[in-house]
C-alpha cells in the first residue's frame, strides 16, 4: 500500500503541504449533541483516504465542514495548506466534490446542470467549458444520457452526474461522500476503477463509505468513525495491525479440537459452523496442526488469516453483530 | 468509464491560471453566473406560466375597453387619459402591482435561495466554489433583472396589445395637455422604472427570507405576507404615522410621471424609501447567509 512519505513528492504544487486535508480537534455542535467530536483527521497527499462509519457517525458533517459549508463549533481544518473556511476561495476549486448525494436542477439536462456549474466557476474558461463537460460525461458513461432531463435519471445515472460534476476541473483532491450509493454492482466497479485511475493521476482522494467493501480494496488509508469520534487512522496495514489473526480448523469433532487449542494456550477459542476458531497468539501454526494431528483430531482444514477489515470495522464501530463478544 | 484522461501535466497550466485571476475575469465570470441564473428564472416553466398571468392582466383591460367603448373613445376610467395603449399599460400597471407583481418577486425570491437549498443544489454551488456574498450580488441582480422582466411585460402587452386594440395616438394628460406617442413612452419606462424600484426592495426583502428558510413555498408566502400586510396597514387611517415608513406606501406614485410637468417630489422620497429597504435587506441577507451553516 502507498505510503504518505512516498507519495509526498506527486505534489505538483509548491502549496501543496505533505498533508492534503489536516484537522486538529474538529468538531461540531448541534445543540447539546456533538455530531464531530474533537477528530484529528489527516489525510496525506496522494492518498485514497477511505473515512468509513456507520450512517450518523459524523462522516458527512465532517466532509461538510472540510469544504465550509458548516463552520467548525471548534478546532482547525487545512485542506492542500489553506485554512477552511478562510482559504475555501483559493482552495477549493482544486478540490471536487460529492456530498451527501447527487442534487441538481431536475428540469434541466444532465448536460445543462453540468454548464450550470460551470457558469458558476470563476477560474473555469468559458471557451473549453463545451469540451470539458464531455470528457466529464465520457469518464463517468453519461454521454448517452447526458440530454436527458435529470428528473428522468435512475439514481445510479445521478449519482454518476455528480460525479461528474466534480471532475469539470482538474482536481488535486477529491472528497467523495457514498460516491457508489445506488450504483449497480458494474457501476460500483466503475467508480472504484475511476478512483484508482484518478489517484493515479496525482490527486488525493477521500472516499467516504458505510460499506468497508466498497472501499478496501482502493483505499490506502482508513479513518474510521464511530458516534462522532475518530476510532482508527492510518494505512490499511497499521489500521490491519490493530487486529488479531486467527486460526481456523474444520474438523468433525471440533469439541476435541477446541480441548486442544485450549492446552495449547490459545486465546478466543470458539466454535464455528465447520469447526474450531481461535487467536494463535505467538504460537506458530505448525506447533497448532501438530498437535491436533497428535489428538487424534482428523483435520480437513487449517487456515491462518488475519480478520478481514470487515471483522475490524464492524468491531471498531460496535455496529452489527459482534459475533466474538 | 475510460481510465486514461486528463494527466497532470495537463492540468498544470489551469492551476497557475487559477492564481492569476485579476478583478476583471471576477467580474466577467459573474457575468457568465448571472446569465445562467437569468437561463434559469426564464427557462422554469412556472415563470413562463406567471409572465402570461401578468400579460393577460393588460390583455383583459383592452379587450375590455374595446367592447365597452365600441371602438376608441374616452373611457373615463382611473386617469382622464385617452383610452389608448399607453393608458392600457398604465392601468395594467396600477392592477398588478397590488399584487401579481409583488407575488411575481415573491416566487422568485423563493426559488433564489430557499429553492436552491431545498434542491440541495446550493452546497454544489457553494464548492464550486462560488463565494457567498458573490453569490448574494449575484442571485440579488438576477431577482432585479427578473423583477423588471416582469414589468416590462405588463407595460409593454398593455402598449401593443392596447395599440392594436384601441390604438396608439396622442395621449391627454390629466391636467388637460397633450403629450406625443414619444413622450408617452419615455413616461411610462419612467413609471415602469419606478415601480421597478419599489419591487427591488420588496426583492430585497425576499431575499433576506429566502437566506432564513429551505422551503421556498414558505419564503414567497412569507414575502407575500409582507407586501400584503404592508398594504393593508397603509389602508388604515389610524397608523397614519406608520405610512411613510412603509415600503409600498408610494408605489402608485408611478402615476406621477404622467403629470405635467412631472410630478417628482413623492417619487424622489420613494426611491429614498426603496433605496433604505434595500440596503437594510440586503445587509441581513449578508449577515444571515455568509455564516449560515449549510445542512441542505
Amino acid at each position: 500500500m502507498t505510503e504518505a512519505t512516498s507519495t509526498a513528492d506527486l505534489g505538483t504544487d509548491a502549496t501543496s503541504a505533505a498533508v492534503a486535508v489536516a484537522t486538529t480537534g474538529l468538531t461540531k455542535q448541534f445543540g447539546t449533541q456533538a455530531a464531530v467530536d474533537g477528530i484529528d483527521l489527516h489525510v496525506p497527499h496522494g492518498a485514497v483516504y477511505g473515512f468509513l462509519g456507520p450512517n450518523g457517525s459524523g462522516k458527512t458533517t465532517t466532509i461538510r465542514m472540510l469544504l465550509g459549508l458548516v463552520h467548525a463549533s471548534a478546532g482547525r481544518v487545512e485542506v492542500l495548506g489553506s485554512p477552511i473556511p478562510d482559504g475555501a476561495s483559493v482552495v477549493l476549486p482544486r478540490v471536487g466534490s460529492l456530498v451527501e448525494g447527487p442534487a441538481f436542477h431536475p428540469y434541466l439536462s444532465g448536460r445543462a446542470n453540468l454548464v450550470r456549474l460551470d457558469a458558476a466557476d470563476r477560474f473555469a474558461d468559458p471557451a473549453t467549458s463545451s469540451s470539458r463537460i464531455d470528457a466529464a460525461l465520457d469518464r463517468v458513461g453519461l454521454m448517452a444520457a447526458a440530454r436527458k432531463r435529470y428528473r428522468a435519471y435512475s439514481l445510479g445515472m445521478r449519482q454518476r452526474l455528480a460525479i461528474a460534476a466534480a471532475l469539470l476541473m482538474p482536481r488535486d483532491l477529491l472528497i467523495l461522500d457514498e460516491p457508489t450509493n445506488g450504483l449497480d454492482p458494474q457501476g460500483t466497479r466503475e467508480v472504484r476503477s475511476l478512483i484508482g485511475a484518478l489517484a493515479g493521476d496525482g490527486a488525493t482522494i477521500l472516499v467516504s463509505s458505510h460499506l468497508l467493501s466498497e472501499v478496501e480494496q482502493v483505499c490506502s488509508h482508513l479513518g474510521v468513525m464511530r458516534e462522532g469520534r475518530l476510532v482508527a487512522q492510518g494505512t490499511i496495514d497499521e489500521v490491519r495491525a490493530g487486529a488479531k489473526p486467527l486460526v481456523h480448523v474444520t474438523t468433525a469433532s471440533p469439541h476435541e479440537a477446541a480441548v486442544v487449542l485450549h492446552e495449547l494456550g490459545l486465546e478466543e477459542v470458539a466454535l464455528t459452523m465447520s469447526g474450531v476458531r481461535a487467536a494463535p497468539g505467538e504460537v506458530e501454526p505448525e506447533r497448532i496442526v501438530a498437535a491436533l494431528v497428535a489428538a487424534g483430531v482428523g483435520v480437513r482444514g487449517f487456515v491462518v488469516e488475519a480478520p478481514s477489515l470487515e471483522d475490524l470495522f464492524v468491531a471498531l464501530t460496535g455496529e452489527g453483530f459482534d459475533v466474538s463478544g | 468509464m475510460s481510465v486514461d484522461d486528463p494527466t497532470p501535466a495537463s492540468t498544470q497550466p489551469v492551476r497557475t491560471a487559477r492564481t492569476a485571476v485579476g478583478p476583471s475575469r471576477t467580474m466577467r465570470a459573474s457575468l457568465r453566473l448571472l446569465r445562467s441564473e437569468l437561463g434559469l428564472i426564464i427557462g422554469r416553466r412556472r415563470n413562463q406560466v406567471g409572465i402570461v398571468v401578468l400579460a393577460s392582466v393588460p390583455i383583459l383591460i383592452a379587450v375590455a375597453l374595446r367592447v365597452s367603448s365600441g371602438g376608441r373613445g374616452d373611457g373615463g376610467g382611473l386617469l382622464a387619459l385617452a383610452n389608448n395603449g399607453i393608458f392600457v399599460a398604465l392601468t395594467a400597471l396600477g392592477v398588478e402591482i397590488a399584487l401579481f407583481l409583488p407575488l411575481a418577486v415573491a416566487v422568485l425570491a423563493g426559488d433564489a435561495l430557499a429553492g436552491e437549498a431545498n434542491q440541495g443544489t446550493l452546497r454544489y454551488l457553494l464548492t464550486v466554489p462560488v463565494e457567498r456574498t458573490r453569490l448574494l450580488v449575484v442571485k440579488y441582480a438576477a431577482l432585479v433583472i427578473g423583477t423588471g422582466i416582469g414589468v416590462l411585460v405588463v407595460a409593454g402587452t398593455g402598449v401593443i396589445v392596447g395599440g392594436v386594440l384601441l390604438g396608439l395616438g396622442p395621449t391627454t394628460l390629466l391636467s388637460g395637455d397633450t403629450i406625443g406617442v414619444g413622450d408617452a413612452l419615455a413616461r411610462l419606462a419612467l413609471a415602469g422604472a419606478y415601480l421597478t424600484a419599489g419591487l427591488a426592495a420588496l426583492a430585497a426583502i425576499g431575499l433576506f427570507i429566502s437566506t432564513l428558510t429551505e422551503q421556498p413555498i414558505a419564503a414567497t408566502i412569507a414575502t407575500t405576507v409582507v407586501a400584503t400586510a404592508m398594504w393593508i396597514t397603509d389602508a388604515i387611517p389610524q397608523l397614519d404615522w406608520l405610512h411613510p415608513w412603509l415600503l409600498v406606501n408610494r408605489w402608485s406614485a408611478f402615476a406621477d410621471a404622467f403629470r405635467e410637468p412631472v410630478f417628482w417630489d413623492t417619487m424622489r422620497v420613494g426611491l429614498l424609501v426603496d433605496l433604505g429597504y434595500i440596503v437594510v435587506f440586503t445587509a441581513l441577507a449578508w449577515a444571515r447567509f455568509s455564516n449560515k451553516d449549510i445542512t441542505s
